[in-house]
């Protein structure tokens, strides 16, 4: 890419309201749309608010919503975009902004400090260690990925559209649960939260969530409808409910 | 936070081309189908069977199981064997999570697509009546396990010929035949990827290990279901037109082709 200058139309503003600025920066081949607001920032608008921390697609913090699709700031090049029209920088819509692309996340901690935490069973040895097999923990690893940048949270329409915060934990969490759920170790029940106050049955499997991931997990195939199948066992397949009276002990 | 209105968006992609192309394809299919539900006639040509009629419980075709119409049909009610059928089938593709995401957006916008305004307030998702019998669809998974075993007899039989001169049965190979095999190859790849069957074959559980066979299953299962939705419309359009097929032979507009 030749050295030319693009216009960045970037949200600034905070709780009370705000509105698009629109600044020039010079980009070159390689640029993120990070290192142009980091260019802005230095150049032109020096108290422009973002929060940003690896620039490696690690970390998480530079979720923001570019031309609208949620996207990791650090990962989204410029040379995918056209750049003959305005780029529009905006923060999450799905959370209350602080300040410029900045947004309150603490919704997400309070929500996974409800969610039972791991339970193993006992040990399987004298020096309190497990046995466990690959093949097993294969499934929760594609979970472990997940970065915690809330773009899935940010993009699913129970959250950014409806707003129902309380009645619902969002993709994050229902990934973050099933990590658990499905851990070979674990003993712990989280069926019933899921299905009453946490809201399982409330995706309606548009699968936002998988398409902005930038770690590419597998949200709604791997981690919501398995979860979704495992609430329809407990509550709603009287076939799985006669079973069960034969077999009322389940594994794991 | 402002709500958004219908559509309203700051993406700059044509986000509204995949939502109507989904709305075109379900519409057409559901319209067409529906149509040749209601035909009751040209739904077989020699041991062709259309799959929308098969199997043929009650018909006045040599498929049928148990004879022609049923004395106990109302008479007010139009009769066609496809009707007794076709709720299996479409229920399972009616209350399958690919589908299920896909027509939310493209016939109840909801949303639209990804990160774009809706026209309702209220949502209940699938928690509440009438979607809350989503849940079904590991029954329907069930009837469509039977279905793409009488599908695949279909195909077997669709290999015997009956020479108007002698009146004997004789193997070979149609185009209908291939049309038929391959729908019923193409179904069978959509329905062995079902979500459900996947939990239900090993997904339920949390040690596969100690399942050798679940596991081995649960990853067959698993191949077909990364693709699920390319075997869904795959599927789809091979079932109408297995139909079509089978149909324009029958009115004798299309010439079936015997290879061997």
């Amino acid at each position: 890419m030749v050295q030319q200058q693009a216009t960045f139309s970037i949200w600034r503003g905070d709780s009370a309201g705000g509105k698009t600025v629109d600044y020039t920066a010079e980009v070159s081949e390689g640029m993120v749309v990070l290192d142009a607001v980091h260019q802005i920032q230095a150049t032109q608008a020096n108290d422009l608010a973002c929060r940003w921390n690896c620039k490696a697609g690690k970390c998480g913090s530079c979720s923001a919503e570019i031309n609208g699709m949620p996207r990791l700031m650090c990962m989204t090049r410029l040379n995918d975009l056209d750049l003959t029209q305005p780029v529009t920088v905006e923060p999450m819509r799905a959370f209350p902004p602080v300040r410029d692309l900045v947004t309150d996340v603490s919704w997400n901690f309070r929500v996974k400090k409800k969610i039972k935490k791991f339970k193993p069973r006992k040990p399987d040895n004298p020096d309190g260690s497990w046995h466990m097999l690959q093949g097993d923990i294969d499934r929760v690893q594609e979970f472990r990925k997940c970065i915690e940048c809330f773009l899935c949270q940010d993009v699913c329409h129970v959250l950014r559209e409806h707003q129902m915060y309380e009645e619902f934990i969002g993709p994050r969490y229902f990934v973050y649960t099933a990590a658990l759920e499905m851990h070979p170790l674990d003993t712990e029940d989280r069926l019933p939260e899921l299905k009453q106050s946490q809201g399982a049955g409330l995706c309606n499997i548009t699968k936002c969530c998988t398409k902005v991931c930038p770690e590419n997990i597998h949200i709604t195939d791997n981690a919501i409808i398995p979860l979704k199948e495992r609430i329809v066992d407990r509550y709603y397949d009287p076939l799985k409910k006669l079973f069960r009276m034969f077999r009322p002990k389940s594994e794991g | 936070m402002i709500r958004r209105s219908l559509g309203q968006t700051s993406r700059r992609d044509v986000w509204w081309v995949w939502p109507v192309l989904v709305f075109l394809g379900l519409s057409t299919f559901i319209v067409y189908s529906t149509w040749a539900a209601f035909q009751g006639r040209d739904y077989h040509f020699g041991p062709y069977l259309s799959p929308f009629y098969s199997p043929e419980l009650w018909g006045d075709s040599p498929h049928s199981w148990f004879g022609p119409k049923p004395g106990w049909w109302p008479a007010w009610a139009p009769f066609s064997p496809a009707l007794l059928i076709l709720w299996a089938p479409g229920g399972f593709r009616l209350t399958c999570y690919y589908y299920r995401g896909a027509y939310y957006k493209a016939f109840w916008a909801d949303p639209p697509s990804c990160a774009v305004g809706e026209p309702r307030k209220s949502y209940w998702g699938e928690s509440s009546l009438p979607l809350i019998l989503q849940n079904v669809h590991r029954y329907f998974f069930y009837l469509a396990a039977i279905f793409l075993v009488l599908l695949a007899h279909d195909v077997w039989k669709a290999m015997w010929f009956t020479d108007p001169g002698s009146g004997k049965a004789h193997f070979g190979i149609g185009v209908g035949t291939i049309v038929l095999a391959v729908n019923v190859c193409l179904l069978g790849s959509y329905s062995l990827g079902c979500h459900s069957l996947r939990h239900l074959i090993g997904g339920s559980r949390d040690q596969l290990s100690k399942a050798p066979l679940c596991a081995k299953a649960y990853q067959c299962v698993g191949c077909f279901n990364r693709r699920h939705m390319m075997w869904a419309w795959f599927s789809l359009f091979s079932v109408g037109f297995a139909d079509l097929y089978v149909r324009l032979c029958s009115k004798g507009i299309w010439h079936d082709w015997r290879i061997f």
